[in-house]
């Protein structure tokens, strides 16, 4: 294994963390929600009444954040590097694994590892593991 | 307050993804890349949620009340089956394939990327199979209640 030390920011990735837990708490204490991003979303396919309001906005908050963002430090647009095949497989993968698992990066791997949920770290481990190898395939071949 | 609390939480959620270096692909496909050039910044970015969480988790369940003294509707999906397994190594490897989660997906709509809108439209594609397929979640209920987010 070989460091990329001059990519390595770890000062913005713990400060940007902080962010996405302190967000996570907010919606706790105002809400009584675990914030959750494919939550977020999957709760309004199909939009239920009474609870389509709050998801809209959170999801309405994730979407201005980059024009606030770029006002506030230095944030580049994303470099998505995936052609538009890759981009459908992809998005189909995330989607339906995520609602099937119930939580993704922000449900199980931030709030779920947070309340120490065993059900939450295996779900994490598994995504990650999957990652890894996806990755692994991608970039160096079998 | 709470009426608009959701917004400034997402609000608060995407700066953090922003600032973190999550809405990249480039460098989240650099963490998840062992055998190449590591850049474990994410590891961090989960460390500094964590944390955070841990603590004010640990807060909000003493109160035992949201600050408008609302119930808190914390997950009470215990199982680890099938769907939460199988559902996670199918979104890793979709993870994997273009650097995309959802929180970071979503965000990345807001610098107004093409890309990421496509990814975002197949993504919620994928969700609507499991929400009109609820034979496949094993089970269980199709409603919000097991919800973890």
């Amino acid at each position: 294994m070989t460091i990329d030390w001059t990519h390595f920011t770890p000062v913005p990735a713990l400060t940007g963390g902080a962010l996405i837990g302190l967000a996570a708490v907010g919606l706790m204490l105002a809400n009584g929600r675990i914030l959750g991003a494919s939550g977020l979303l999957g709760g309004l396919i199909p939009p239920r009444a009474g609870d389509w309001r709050w998801r809209t906005q959170a999801i309405a908050g994730l979407i201005v954040a980059p024009f606030l963002a770029r006002l506030l430090f230095d944030a580049p647009s994303p470099a998505i590097a995936a052609g538009p095949a890759t981009l459908i497989a992809g998005g189909l993968l995330v989607g339906f694994g995520t609602r099937l698992a119930n939580g993704c990066t922000s449900g199980h791997g931030v709030c779920g590892l947070a309340r120490l949920s065993p059900r939450s770290l295996a779900a994490t481990l598994a995504f990650m593991a999957a990652g890894f190898a996806a990755v692994f395939v991608v970039r160096h071949g079998l | 307050m709470k009426r608009l609390a959701p917004f400034l939480v997402g609000l608060l959620f995407g700066l953090g993804l922003c600032l973190s270096g999550m809405t990249n692909p480039a460098k989240v496909l650099a963490f998840l890349d062992l055998a190449g050039a590591w850049d474990p910044s994410l590891a961090f970015v989960m460390l500094g949620a964590i944390a955070v969480a841990f603590v004010g988790f640990r807060v909000a369940r003493a109160r035992g009340r949201t600050v408008s003294g609302a119930p808190l509707d914390w997950p009470t999906a215990k199982a680890i089956d099938g769907s939460v397994i199988g559902g996670s190594l199918l979104f890793g490897v979709g993870w994997g394939l273009v650097g995309l989660c959802p929180g970071p997906a979503i965000a990345d709509v807001g610098f107004l990327d093409g890309r990421a809108a496509l990814f975002v439209a197949a993504m919620a594609a994928g969700m609507a199979i499991v929400a009109v397929w609820p034979a496949i979640r094993a089970g269980a209920p199709a409603t919000a209640a097991l919800e973890d987010g």
